[in-house]
């Protein structure tokens, strides 16, 4: 029980921290956009076109976005040294971790709601009759990119170049979910659009073996 | 010394074996004629730089629980020289792809997932590079190894399921494939000839990486001193 009150309380201060701001949100829904934007002048927007690229593009642009928010998530804790108040006031680590990623996946989810209907807008492809599945892979897919970089952010956060670090040592390790939700958004974003649930079953997979992983590990990340 | 000589002479005289074999005792496939050969070279490797990786895991969990810097030397040595396999694959595959497919690269399940695995082995590698403290370092790069490790299946479902044109494998593939005795005994010959090969570049770098992690603790004493 202790794990899910220091979940929440730690949760908490890390939405707070970031709404205080609001700095990583904004930062990184303009950086989508951009992506969106600039993506445009590299094929014909047609909407069959759109429906071909759209998903890949969309899930692309989540990920690079994601690679440089995730940055900050350990390294503020470094500024004023509060990473070790933060080890003692647990008695489980996993709770840093499980409070981090849920704040990241949250983030995340946000600034993917905000450009939706954008992306949808710009590239004629229609997301409304589908919109409840939509919200599910997306909410998987942010979740696995959020496991895998919180755990990465904590290691990157320890080294040098850490900025440049952090999405060479994600990006590859998200290989899996760009695959697999690009290819569940595609299917429902396609003309006759049907629910994939081996991708889905698969990006389900992934978020528990990683989960798994950083519950084993993630102790050890945070040694002094 | 001497054991060093015998072992470097012992693994020459294997490859040499192995290389007569995959030119001479195999027989020449039909289709593809003599480029095949390639074969001989490129999946060994493959095999001996999946081993190398799953050496490096094991040494990676050893050294999470256990502490001691032997393992971390063990794990930096096995993904260099694994990495170094498997660069073999990544460019023997294209020189015989280029001929029989008529293309040099096709994203194909195992050619991508290798490249995967290769990226994520370099950046393993350049993890290393950008911490300085040893035991921080060999901590780290240790997990980052073991989530490596456990990202390879997913990376090969992932892309084997959605991403793939692939041909069916012919070793423990579906039936109806299958090796030609001769040939598949030359392959197994090169892969032990690989494995030696792997074995004592294996050794060499581990003794280096040991000389180096013993030079930083004196050279950090003397500079505490």
């Amino acid at each position: 029980m202790s794990l899910l009150s220091n979940t929440s309380a730690l949760l908490g201060k890390e939405l707070r921290t970031e709404f205080r701001s609001r700095e990583l949100l904004t930062t990184t829904v303009l950086f989508i956009l951009m992506i969106i934007v600039l993506f445009s002048f590299t094929f014909d927007p047609s909407s069959a076109e759109s429906r071909r690229f759209g998903p890949g593009l969309l899930w692309l642009a989540f990920l690079f976005a994601a690679s440089l928010m995730l940055q900050p998530c350990f390294l503020r804790e470094q500024t004023n040294d509060t990473l070790s108040a933060l080890r003692l006031s647990v008695d489980d680590p996993f709770a840093i971790f499980l409070a981090k990623l849920t704040a990241n996946t949250l983030f995340l989810l946000l600034t993917e709601f905000l450009l939706l209907p954008i992306f949808s807008v710009l590239y004629n492809v229609p997301v409304l009759p589908v919109l409840g599945w939509l919200i599910f892979v997306l909410f998987l897919g942010s979740l696995g990119v959020s496991i895998a970089g919180t755990a990465l952010s904590a290691i990157s956060a320890q080294a040098r170049m850490r900025e440049l670090l952090l999405p060479l040592l994600l990006l590859p390790l998200l290989t899996p979910v760009l695959v697999a939700s690009t290819e569940v958004t595609a299917a429902l974003l396609d003309p006759a659009p049907y629910v994939s649930w081996k991708g889905i079953g698969f990006l389900a997979i992934f978020d528990l073996v990683f989960l798994t992983a950083l519950w084993l590990f993630g102790e050890y990340l945070l040694e002094e | 010394m001497a054991k060093q000589v015998i072992a470097v002479v012992v693994v020459i005289l294997l490859m040499a074996a192995a290389a007569y074999a995959a030119f001479f005792v195999a027989p020449t496939e039909r289709s593809m004629g003599l480029i095949q050969r390639i074969f001989y070279l490129h999946v060994p490797s493959a095999w001996t730089a999946f081993t190398a990786f799953f050496i490096c895991f094991i040494a990676n969990l050893q050294y999470v629980f256990r502490r001691q810097a032997r393992w971390d030397w063990l794990g930096v040595s096995s993904a260099e020289v694994g990495l170094a396999f498997t660069t073999v694959v990544l460019v023997t595959g294209p020189i015989w792809a280029h001929p029989v497919w008529g293309i040099w690269w096709t994203w194909d399940a195992r050619l991508t997932s290798t490249f995967v695995l290769w990226l994520l082995y370099v950046s393993y590698l350049l993890l290393r590079t950008l911490i300085e403290e040893p035991d921080r370092r060999a901590l780290l790069s240790a997990l980052f190894g073991i989530f490596a490790f456990i990202d390879v299946p997913l990376v090969f479902g992932a892309i084997r399921w959605w991403r793939t044109q692939h041909p069916q494998p012919v070793i423990l593939g579906a039936p109806g494939s299958g090796l030609d005795p001769t040939m598949r005994a030359v392959l197994f010959f090169c892969w032990i000839a690989m494995l030696s090969l792997m074995a004592l570049l294996l050794r060499q770098r581990y003794q280096l990486e040991a000389l180096r992690g013993e030079f930083d603790v004196v050279r950090r004493e003397s500079e505490a001193g």
